[in-house]
C-alpha cells in the first residue's frame, strides 16, 4: 500500500483523511485508486492533479513509478507563464 | 475616399505611393511598402516600436500621417546597415544580449542611431532619457544602455 | 548518458556566443505576428462589450454586412456549440454568448478589404444591451450583496456558506498552527492587497488565418503554444485537430500573457465565412481590455516568530479575483507562499473570485509575486520590531534539502541557502544608505514545469545540423539549444540551426510556459542529439568491423573503445554523414516524452528605494538579483531574465494598476495610462547566478524565466516602508498612495 498525503481542502471529500492509503505501482494506479476508494475525488482528479513522489513533482506522468515507502502528495496542477 | 499620390524618399531610395487621407506614416511603411521593421505596439505614441526618422528628426510614425511624407527623407531600422556591415549599434545590440524578444528592437536602434548623431558621447542618464519613450518590457534595459554606449566608444575611436 | 551521470565540466554551455535570430532582430526582418501576408487577404475588425455586465438582447449586423468592401461578420453563432470544460470558458471569453461578462468582452467581429473599412464596418454593427449589475472588486465580489456573475460555476471544493462568486477552494499546510502561534514570542497579523496588472509585452496579438469550408486551415500567429492554439481553435471552430496547421510567429513578448487564445479563433471565423485569408491584429486598448491580466488579490498573513528569529507558525489567507471566469492561480498562491521557509506548523487557504474582469491569464510565476508581497512584508516587520537582520532570518529559516515544503512533499536539492548566503555577502548589503532611503530584500519561489516535448535533430550531409523545436523562442532559447546540442555532439555551435517547426511538422508541445523551455526543450535536445550520436557510433562500427559497443563518441568523432575495437583513425562526423544515404539511410535523433525533473527555483532580491516624502514618488537607485540557475546554459540570456523579471516587479510595485470606474469600465486602457517602467525609471540591474544543478536535467538546468518576478513587490514594498517609515499594505505604491499612508501616519 502506498501513503497518498492529499492537501487538506480535500478533507471534506474523504470523511475528513488527509493521508489515505491505496494499491498502486504507478502514478496513474495511485489516482485511479484514490477515485475507486473516494468517488468524489473524481472531481478534483479530473481537473488536473500533479503528483510529488518523494519531492519530485510530476505534472502529467502517469506511469511513473511509486512504491509502499515512496513519499506521495497530490497537489494541484502545475503551470506557469 | 480617394486616395492621395505622394512621392518621397525611403532609406534613400525615391518611393511612391498612394494613401488613404487616415492612414499613417507606420500603416503605409508596413501595408504599402511592405516594411515592416518599424512596429505598431500601441499606436499612440506611447511605446517608440515604430520610431522612424523624417529629414533627421526622430518620430513616432505612428503619429505621422502617411500623406506628411510627401518630399520627405524616411529613414527606418531597414536601412541602418550598410549593405552587409552591421552598424556599430546593431552589432553590440547582439554581443550584449540587448534584445530578448526584439519587438522593440527596431525603435531602439532608430532613436539610438539619432542620439549618437546628436551626441557622440551620451552619459548613463542621457542615454536613459533619449530612451524613455521606447518601451522594452522583456531585458530591464541594462543590456540596451550598456550597447548603446559600447557603441558610442567605438564609433568615436574609430572617428 | 543517464539522467544520474550529470555532466558538469562544458566546453559551450556557459558561453555567450551571439543568438543565432539576432541578425535578424536587429535589421527588421524578423518576421513578427503582424508582419505576415497572403494573397487576397482581408482584414478583421473586433466589436467589443462597452459595458462590465450586459445580456446581449441583440445583434443587428444588416448595415455593416451591406457596407462596401465587407465580405463576413460573425458572432456566437458561427463557432462550434456544446463546447464544456476549459474549452467552453475559451470559447466564452473569445466571443461572448448570451452575457457580455467584462467591458472590453468581444461580441461579434467583421472582415473587410481594408483595415480602415473593417474599423468602419465594425462601428455599424448594432448591438442591443440590457445593463447587469457588476462589481470588479475581489473582497466586493465575495460580499453578500454582490451580483452574482455566473451562477452555478462554482465547483465541489467550495465550502457552504460562500457567495456564488467564489468558486474554487484550495487548503493546505501541515503541523498545528495555533499550537505554534502559542510558542512564538511575537505574533504579526496583517492584510495587504495588489491590484492586477498586465505583462505588457509590446507586441499585440496578431494572426493570420486561412480555413476553408472543408474544414482545412492555416494559422499563423504570435503565441507561446501553438499546439494548444490548434487544440483551442479546432475545438472552437469545430474541425479536426491535425486539420489546422499553426505556425508561430517571432514574438514579441509573452510573459505567460501569449498562453491562450484570444482572436485567433475569430479570424478563422471570419476566414471561413469570406473563404479568404484574414489578418487580425489587436490594439492596444484591446490588449489591455480584453486579453489576459494577473488576479487582483486581497491577503491576510499571519506569522509567529520567536525572539531569536524562528518562525513557530505561519497561516495565510489568499483571495484571488480572476477575471469572470473560474481558473484564478489561488491554489499557486498558497503553495508558495510560505515555500522558501522550513515551516513545523502552516497552513494556507485560497479562494478563486470571479468578477467583471477579463479572465486572467498566466503572467511570469502565476500567483506567486502576490504572496511573496503580503509573507515577506510580514517577516520585515517581525524582524524591524525584534530588531532581527532580515537576511540571518531568512537563512535561520530557509528550506533546504529534505526540507517538508509548505506545500507537502520534501524538497530535493535547491538553492535557496545559497542565494541568501551571495546577498549576505553581496557588497550591495553592507552598503551604506543614504538620507531617506530604505533597504529591501525578499526570497522569492516558483515550482518549474516540465511538460510535453518533442525534439527533431537532423543530420546534414556536410556534417551540420538542424534541430527542430517546438517552444516559441520568447528570449533566446534558439542559441540555447544550440549550445547544448553542440556540448552534446561536440560540434561548434555555429554548425547547428534551431528553427521552431510548425504543428504539421514535429509531435505535440506543450506551450513555453512555467519556465520550462530550457529544461525540457534542453533536455529533449540533449536526448535527440544522444540518439544521433548512438546511430553513427553503429556507422562507423559497421565500417570497421566491430562491435557497436566498442565505439564511443568524443570531442565530435566517432572513436574505437575499449582492448578489441582495434585501431582507427577517428571518423568525424562529417565524414559518417557524407555517406548515410549508403551506409543505411538519413541520419536523426528524435526526442518524445514528457519530462517530469523541472526542479524547483529559489531567488532573493535585494532593492534600494528612495521616497520623495513631498511628493510620494519613489525611484530605485540599486537593484541585485540573485537567483539559482542550476546550470546558466548563455549566462547573458539568464541575466536578462533576471533583470527582465526585476523591472517587470518593479512596475507592479510601484505603478501598474487596473483602474476600473464606478461604471466598470477600465480608465488606462492605453500605454501612457498603464504605464510600464522606462529606460530612466530603472537602474543598472546587478545579477548574481547561483549554480545548485538540478538532478533533473542532464546539465543541471532549471529553469530561470519565472521566479525573478517573485520577489520584487515585497523587496521593494520593505524598501518602500522602511524608506518611508511607514508600512505599506497595498500595491502599486504610487505616490497618492504613499502620500496618504504618510498622511495617515501623522
Amino acid at each position: 500500500m502506498v501513503e497518498v498525503n492529499l492537501w487538506s481542502g480535500l478533507r471534506s471529500l474523504t470523511g475528513g483523511k488527509q493521508v489515505v492509503e491505496v494499491e498502486a505501482s504507478t502514478v496513474g494506479e495511485v489516482l485511479s485508486g484514490l477515485v475507486k476508494a473516494y468517488p468524489q475525488l473524481k472531481g478534483p482528479i479530473d481537473a488536473g492533479v500533479s503528483v510529488a513522489v518523494d519531492g519530485r513533482i510530476i505534472a502529467s506522468g502517469l506511469t511513473e513509478p511509486v512504491s509502499a515507502d515512496s513519499e506521495v502528495y497530490l497537489m494541484q496542477r502545475l503551470k506557469g507563464g | 475616399m480617394s486616395k492621395i499620390h505622394v512621392t518621397t524618399t525611403v532609406n534613400g531610395d525615391e518611393t511612391e505611393f498612394l494613401c488613404d487621407p487616415r492612414e499613417t506614416l507606420l500603416d503605409v511603411l508596413r501595408d504599402r511598402l511592405n516594411l515592416t521593421g518599424a512596429k505598431e505596439g500601441c499606436g499612440t505614441g506611447d511605446c517608440g516600436a515604430c520610431s522612424v526618422t523624417i529629414d533627421g528628426r526622430l518620430v513616432c510614425s505612428c503619429l505621422v500621417l502617411g500623406a506628411e511624407a510627401e518630399g520627405k527623407e524616411i529613414a527606418t531600422v531597414e536601412g541602418i546597415a550598410e549593405g552587409d556591415t552591421l552598424h556599430p549599434l546593431q552589432r553590440k545590440f547582439i554581443e550584449h544580449a540587448a534584445l530578448q524578444c526584439g519587438i522593440c528592437t527596431p525603435g531602439i536602434l532608430v532613436a539610438a542611431k539619432s542620439l549618437l548623431e546628436k551626441n557622440p558621447n551620451p552619459t548613463e542618464t542621457e542615454v536613459r532619457y533619449w530612451l524613455a519613450g521606447n518601451l522594452c518590457r522583456c531585458t530591464g534595459y541594462d543590456k540596451i544602455i550598456r550597447a548603446v554606449m559600447d557603441a558610442a566608444t567605438e564609433m568615436r575611436e574609430a572617428s | 548518458m543517464a539522467l544520474d551521470d550529470r555532466k558538469s565540466d562544458f566546453t559551450f554551455v556557459g558561453t555567450r556566443p551571439d543568438r543565432p535570430d539576432g541578425l535578424d532582430k536587429v535589421t527588421g526582418r524578423a518576421k513578427f505576428g503582424a508582419d505576415a501576408v497572403a494573397p487576397g487577404m482581408l482584414f478583421g475588425a473586433i466589436v467589443r462589450s462597452p459595458h462590465a455586465h450586459a445580456r446581449i438582447v441583440k445583434i443587428d449586423t444588416s448595415k455593416a454586412e451591406a457596407m462596401k468592401g465587407v465580405k463576413a461578420v460573425v458572432t456566437r453563432a458561427d463557432f462550434a456549440t456544446g463546447l464544456t470544460g476549459e474549452f467552453w470558458n475559451v470559447q466564452e471569453n473569445v466571443m461572448a454568448g448570451d452575457t457580455a461578462l467584462y467591458d472590453g468582452h468581444a461580441v461579434a467581429a467583421v472582415a473587410a478589404t481594408s483595415a480602415l473599412d473593417a474599423r468602419d464596418a465594425a462601428k455599424l454593427i448594432e448591438v442591443e444591451y440590457e445593463v447587469l449589475p457588476h462589481v470588479t472588486d475581489v473582497d466586493k465580489a465575495m460580499a453578500a450583496d454582490a451580483p452574482v456573475i455566473r451562477d452555478g460555476t462554482a465547483d465541489g471544493s467550495v465550502p457552504e456558506g460562500m457567495h456564488p462568486n467564489v468558486v474554487r477552494y484550495h487548503e493546505s499546510g501541515h503541523g498545528d498552527v495555533a499550537a505554534g502561534f502559542a510558542e512564538a514570542d511575537l505574533v504579526i497579523e496583517d492584510s495587504f492587497k495588489t491590484e492586477a496588472t498586465h505583462q505588457g509585452y509590446i507586441e499585440p496579438h496578431a494572426c493570420l488565418a486561412s480555413l476553408g469550408a472543408d474544414g482545412k486551415g492555416e494559422l499563423w500567429c504570435t503565441t507561446q503554444g501553438h499546439w494548444y492554439a490548434q487544440k483551442h481553435c479546432a475545438a472552437l471552430l469545430g474541425i479536426e485537430t491535425s486539420q489546422l496547421r499553426v505556425t508561430a510567429s517571432e514574438i514579441g513578448g509573452g510573459f505567460g500573457g501569449k498562453t491562450t487564445v484570444f482572436i485567433e479563433p475569430v479570424a478563422l471565423a471570419l476566414s471561413r465565412k469570406a473563404n479568404r485569408p484574414v489578418k487580425l491584429v489587436m490594439s492596444r486598448s484591446e490588449v489591455l481590455r480584453a486579453t489576459g491580466p494577473t488576479s487582483s488579490t486581497s491577503m491576510d498573513v499571519k506569522i509567529g516568530m520567536k525572539k531569536d528569529g524562528t518562525i513557530t507558525a505561519a497561516e495565510g489567507v489568499f483571495r484571488l479575483q480572476g477575471g469572470a471566469f473560474p481558473g484564478a492561480p489561488m491554489e499557486f498562491t498558497a503553495m508558495c507562499a510560505f515555500a522558501p521557509y522550513a515551516l513545523e506548523n502552516v497552513r494556507q487557504v485560497g479562494y478563486d473570485v470571479i468578477a467583471n474582469r477579463p479572465k486572467q491569464a498566466a503572467y511570469r510565476a502565476p500567483g506567486s509575486p502576490m504572496a511573496a508581497f503580503a509573507v515577506e512584508s510580514v517577516i520585515d516587520l517581525l524582524c524591524q520590531e525584534l530588531d532581527l537582520d532580515p537576511v540571518e532570518v531568512r537563512l535561520k529559516n530557509a528550506s533546504k534539502k529534505g526540507t517538508k515544503a509548505s506545500y507537502g512533499p520534501r524538497f530535493d536539492d535547491i538553492g535557496l541557502v545559497e542565494c541568501l548566503e551571495a546577498a549576505r555577502d553581496h557588497p550591495h548589503y553592507s552598503a551604506p544608505l543614504e538620507q531617506g532611503q530604505g533597504r529591501g530584500i525578499s526570497c522569492g519561489f516558483w515550482f518549474n514545469h516540465g511538460g510535453e516535448t518533442s525534439v527533431s535533430l537532423a543530420l546534414s550531409e556536410d556534417g551540420t545540423v538542424q534541430v527542430s523545436v517546438g517552444t516559441p523562442d520568447i528570449g533566446g532559447s534558439r542559441a540555447s539549444m544550440a549550445l547544448m546540442a553542440s556540448e552534446t555532439l561536440g560540434i561548434p555551435y555555429e554548425n547547428i540551426r534551431v528553427t521552431i517547426a510548425d504543428t504539421a511538422t514535429l509531435g505535440y508541445n506543450d506551450v513555453s510556459h512555467g519556465s520550462r523551455v530550457t529544461y525540457a526543450s534542453g533536455l529533449a535536445t540533449i536526448k535527440a542529439a544522444q540518439a544521433a550520436i548512438a546511430e553513427m557510433c553503429k556507422r562507423a562500427a559497421a565500417k570497421w568491423g566491430i562491435p557497436e559497443d566498442a565505439v564511443k563518441w568524443e570531442d565530435g568523432c566517432a572513436v574505437p573503445s575499449g582492448p578489441n575495437a582495434g585501431d582507427f583513425e577517428p571518423l568525424a562526423m562529417a565524414d559518417i554523414t557524407a555517406d548515410m544515404g549508403a551506409t543505411g539511410g538519413p541520419i536523426s535523433g528524435h526526442f518524445e516524452a514528457t519530462p517530469e525533473g523541472a526542479g524547483v527555483s529559489f531567488g532573493v532580491h535585494i532593492v534600494d528605494a528612495q521616497v520623495d516624502p513631498e511628493t510620494g514618488k519613489t525611484s530605485i537607485p540599486r537593484y541585485t538579483v540573485i537567483q539559482d540557475a542550476g546550470k546558466a546554459v548563455h549566462p547573458a540570456y539568464v541575466e536578462g531574465q533576471f533583470q527582465g523579471g526585476a523591472a517587470q516587479g518593479i512596475g507592479w510595485a510601484l505603478n501598474e494598476e487596473y483602474i476600473y470606474g464606478e461604471d466598470g469600465r477600465l480608465q488606462n486602457a492605453v500605454f501612457l495610462d498603464y504605464r510600464i517602467p522606462v529606460a530612466s525609471d530603472l537602474p543598472m540591474i546587478d545579477t548574481v547566478i547561483v549554480e545548485v544543478p538540478n538532478p533533473g536535467h542532464p546539465y543541471g538546468v532549471r529553469g530561470v524565466g519565472e521566479t525573478g518576478i517573485v520577489p520584487p513587490l515585497a523587496a521593494i514594498a520593505n524598501a518602500v516602508s522602511r524608506a518611508a517609515g511607514v508600512r505599506m499594505h497595498e500595491l502599486p505604491m504610487s505616490p497618492p498612495r504613499i502620500l496618504a499612508a504618510l498622511k495617515a501616519d501623522g
